[in-house]
């Protein structure tokens, strides 16, 4: 009986202890909770209900239009052009996973080989990563400028005239002039993470594989290459996210123009919310974005495990 | 989490060096490094010398050449009429409370998750890491809307609350592969001697955590101090713009004279470089532990 009685005690003060535990655990996580959930959480529910909706975001009244937005999204508007847009992040990332992550698979080879001069060579090709964007834009900007930029003065010098544009201006050379510097930028990035995986690799293995008769680049391709390669996934998991997910340098250089040639989704998402007040539609191409970055990971991955296999 | 601890670790001077390799190999790899650096350097060097430039020099034949006239007045200009000097300090302002709120609220987080045993820590910790992969143009039409209803937009917090919130996930990536490494015996032994969970958290974790707030630090700073969107959208006002802005703006206003939008470029980017190139290896090391999770 006494025994009985001291357990149902002690089950008490467990259950008291508990609770207090799962209070504390509370207050702690709480911060991170709340900045969490009201900025991040919060937004997303909001984003998926409004996107359902035709709204000016200054009236009450919200017009439930079911999947109205997404469809209009998906069709051929002038004003909107989704597609355009989609389609200009998808050049951007194919750029990315097929140049600059080359670029970047190679120096970061190279640099792992140990030539002279590593750290100073480390150092400086990670520098335009710590530029802002505004910085990087506005400097191309002064190098494309038609009458006074570097570019045009320099094909001017070399006597090829028929090549100058007014770069950014030109429905021709628009998107490449913002793809140039988005892939110059990010390549020290990729660089630095795919060179730290290359010097994961032990020395001995590496030493194994040239007694047994391999050349550097035979190592690089059959030893080092298989070993980064989670590194690899995630270098084309954030260069297609990335791509995705651009404004800065598009809204610098070229504004979206000329003539919308060069939207992407998200210099649209700030028309629609600014120029034309159309919250609704703002927030369904919110959701696009997010589920696009969301799927593009899990596709990637997928990729990546599909391979091993 | 395995990936992360193996990127602490790089070792910058492992001793190999391969022997046999053919010279003209070796010519084309150095000649490859060589243009790459100049392709990196060139732009530095070409914001510097313009920003010391008249109108008539960089719309002349000396657009790439060192400066005839070394223009300084360019600097006072940026800093003056330009409002460099403010949108420097109000960059400052907003990523030094953006760093510190996002590392109190991840370590504390971190703290619950790693250290305290309850069933459902390691969804807690999922839960966080969706903020990885969740874009900042998830929350900007939301956070928009409400910060207008609330007239709270065109204030510091109007930048630093969600900065903090989007720098966290990382964070507390990052003080997870920090706080695992720490010994759990403490905790036990600050048990046995009477602390409780909010004094073993602040006179034991946090100072062992040290190392931590440099890596945290590296990486929100990069994220707040370059970030574009939220303060193009949020902040119409002169007084509360960050310096991508106020650059944006300058060279909107200023667009028939170069000179002194070189300055603000300058004056915005120099200050990063010259940090980062005396301290460029802890840096890159943050940065890899931030970015390789596995």
């Amino acid at each position: 009986m006494a025994g009985q009685v001291k357990d149902i005690n002690s089950s008490k003060q467990r259950r008291k202890k508990n609770i207090i535990l799962g209070f504390n655990i509370f207050l702690f996580l709480l911060p991170a909770l709340f900045l969490f959930v009201s900025i991040l959480i919060a937004p997303i529910v909001m984003n998926v209900f409004w996107s359902f909706h035709d709204w000016n975001g200054m009236t009450k009244d919200m017009t439930f239009i079911g999947l109205k937005n997404y469809q209009k999204l998906f069709s051929n508007s002038v004003t909107l052009n989704f597609k355009v847009a989609l389609k200009n992040s998808l050049i951007l990332a194919l750029f990315s996973v097929f140049v600059q992550l080359p670029m970047a698979l190679g120096l970061a080879l190279i640099l792992g080989r140990k030539p002279k001069g590593e750290r100073f060579f480390l150092t400086v090709f990670f520098m335009p990563v710590l530029i802002s964007t505004v910085v990087i834009g506005q400097m191309w900007l002064k190098i494309y400028n038609p009458d006074y930029g570097l570019l045009n003065s320099f094909l001017k010098l070399i006597k090829l005239e028929t090549w100058t544009h007014i770069w950014v201006s030109d429905p021709k050379t628009a998107l490449g002039s913002i793809v140039v510097p988005t892939i110059w930028q990010y390549v020290g990035y990729h660089m630095l993470l795919m060179y730290a995986g290359v010097k994961g690799v032990s020395p001995d293995l590496r030493e194994a594989a040239m007694l047994d008769g391999a050349t550097p680049s035979q190592v690089d391709r059959y030893v080092v290459i298989p070993i980064i390669k989670p590194i690899i996934r995630v270098s084309v998991i954030f260069a297609v996210t990335g791509s995705l997910k651009a404004y800065d340098l598009v809204y610098i250089l070229t504004g979206g123009g000329p003539q919308k040639r060069t939207e992407v989704p998200s210099t649209l998402l700030q028309e629609q919310l600014f120029l034309a007040n159309k919250y609704g539609m703002g927030s369904a191409i919110s959701v696009m974005l997010i589920v696009l970055c969301f799927a593009c990971a899990l596709l990637i991955t997928a990729a990546f495990r599909e391979k091993d296999n | 989490m395995k990936d992360m601890k193996k990127a602490k670790m790089v070792d910058f001077d492992t001793e190999y060096a391969p022997k046999s390799s053919n010279p003209v190999g070796k010519v084309i790899v150095t000649i490859i490094l060589i243009l790459w650096t100049v392709i990196n350097i060139f732009p530095i060097y070409f914001i510097f010398t313009f920003s010391l430039k008249s109108n008539d020099e960089i719309f002349g034949n000396n657009i790439a050449g060192l400066p005839r006239n070394w223009i300084w007045s360019n600097y006072t200009r940026a800093l003056g009429t330009g409002n460099m000097g403010l949108y420097f300090l109000n960059s400052i302002l907003v990523t030094g409370a953006a760093i510190l709120i996002s590392l109190i609220a991840a370590l504390m987080a971190t703290y619950a998750i790693t250290r305290i045993k309850w069933r459902a820590s390691k969804l807690a910790n999922a839960f966080f890491m969706l903020g990885l992969t969740i874009p900042l143009q998830a929350s900007i039409v939301p956070v928009f809307f409400v910060l207008k209803e609330l007239h709270w937009l065109n204030k510091y917090s109007t930048l630093i609350i969600p900065y903090s919130a989007f720098a966290l996930a990382m964070a507390i990536l990052i003080c997870t592969g920090f706080m695992v490494e720490i010994p759990y015996d403490l905790d036990e032994a600050a048990r046995i001697d009477g602390c409780g969970l909010w004094r073993t958290f602040y006179q034991i974790i946090l100072p062992l955590m040290k190392p931590a707030y440099a890596t945290v630090g590296i990486y929100s700073y990069l994220q707040c101090w370059n970030e574009f969107m939220f303060a193009n959208v949020f902040i119409s006002d002169s007084a509360h713009r960050t310096l991508p802005i106020g650059i944006q703006q300058l060279s909107g206003s200023y667009t028939t004279d170069w000179g002194p939008i070189g300055a603000a470029l300058v004056i915005a980017t120099f200050p990063t470089l010259i940090f980062y190139i005396s301290l460029s290896r802890r840096i890159q090391e943050s940065f890899i532990a931030g970015a390789v999770k596995g």
